[in-house]
């Protein structure tokens, strides 16, 4: 498509889109206004009988935590796949870690010293989950962006001996499967799936909202996981694996000698 | 309250045109972070702090990584 014709086409379709979305926005109820019916149902049973401070955390993790249990899956299949698309081709082979570079002191220590501050923070979104804005899938992620604060120190030999994927797909897998134990543990209990069983203690508490603190815990333990593994699927690709010079199936194996730079730590990619 | 929130809302735009604008796909990872970091402070502006956190972590470290080591991987346009 040329630049004029997708112009043209830009031309046409952008008014009758911005007319359309605007006669759709006409039934919302107007910006700032007090009327909320389903707000104040979802606020008046969180802050009551659930005793769960934090709204957000009451409709994800109990009032609708079918729909969290879904999303969970979705991304749960979506790393699986990932990680599948990311998997060596045949063309491709180990050709060790390149040299990771020059990195400044500087640099290195602000990895180190962020390292411990951003795997508190992770914890302490997902443990807070209840009380304050988080939860289990914001600090997984926290955790897991942290810990690649490591491979920024130049650390990378030591990120990928330390995650052996093997234990994260494992905590994955473990995390989801919790999420769906404690929805079975509540039909069992409750009478209901993913019913609220736990007692719910008093608002503001640290352990308060009944099942909610264990939901986030399992959702915080696979989101990390799952992060984690997905960029190291990334990272994999671009720091690890090359192409070999003849990329077809069935050409004569390539016997080149691996990339300049990879010999000296080409041992740690013979450890897996 | 309303003025902040048509602030963020502006630098959303902004922010946004200037990621479609953007021609080299290297750029564009690091325009689609700063994008995430004023779309984070929009949705702190409407008080929704829980989906500015998510938005903070997903969208302006985790995708514009991932971004990034696919450019790096399938060697973009240079």
């Amino acid at each position: 498509m040329t630049r004029r014709s997708r112009l043209v086409l830009f031309v046409i379709v952008a008014p009758v889109f911005a007319a359309l979305f605007f006669l759709a926005a006409q039934g919302l109820p107007s910006f700032g206004s007090e009327f909320h019916p389903y707000g104040d149902r979802a606020v008046e049973m969180a802050t009551g009988q659930r005793a769960t401070a934090n709204v957000v955390s009451s409709v994800n993790f109990d009032q609708r935590a079918i729909d969290t249990l879904g999303e969970e899956f979705i991304l749960f299949g979506s790393v699986i796949g990932t990680i599948v698309l990311l998997r060596p081709a045949p063309e491709e082979r180990e050709t060790g870690l390149r040299s990771a570079g020059r990195v400044l002191p500087t640099t290195r220590l602000a990895g180190y010293l962020l390292l411990p501050v951003s795997v508190l923070v992770g914890l302490y979104v997902i443990a807070h989950g209840q009380l304050s804005p988080g939860g289990g899938f914001q600090g997984g992620v926290v955790l897991a962006t942290g810990w690649h604060l490591l491979y920024v120190a130049g650390r990378y030999t030591a990120l990928r001996r330390a995650a052996s994927p093997t234990v994260l797909e494992i905590a994955e897998s473990v995390g989801a499967a919790a999420y769906a134990a404690i929805g079975l543990a509540g039909l069992v209990i409750g009478g209901a799936f993913l019913v609220n069983f736990l007692p719910t203690g008093r608002l503001n508490d640290l352990l308060s909202g009944g099942t909610v603190p264990l939901l986030n815990g399992a959702v915080g333990v696979a989101v990390a996981a799952a992060i984690v593994l997905l960029l190291s699927g990334f990272l994999e690709q671009e720091v690890v694996l090359r192409q070999t010079e003849e990329p077809l199936a069935g050409s004569s194996i390539s016997t080149e000698e691996p990339l300049a730079g990879s010999s000296m730590v080409a041992d740690d990619a013979e450890q897996r | 309250m309303m003025l902040l929130i048509f602030l963020a809302l502006g630098l959303v735009a902004v922010t946004g045109t200037m990621v479609a604008l953007t021609q080299q796909p290297a750029r564009q990872a690091v325009m689609l972070s700063v994008f995430g970091l004023t779309l984070a402070i929009l949705f702190m502006t409407v008080q929704a702090p829980d989906v500015a956190l998510s938005q903070l972590a997903i969208g302006t470290a985790v995708v514009p990584l991932m971004i990034m080591l696919t450019i790096q991987k399938v060697g973009g346009p240079q």
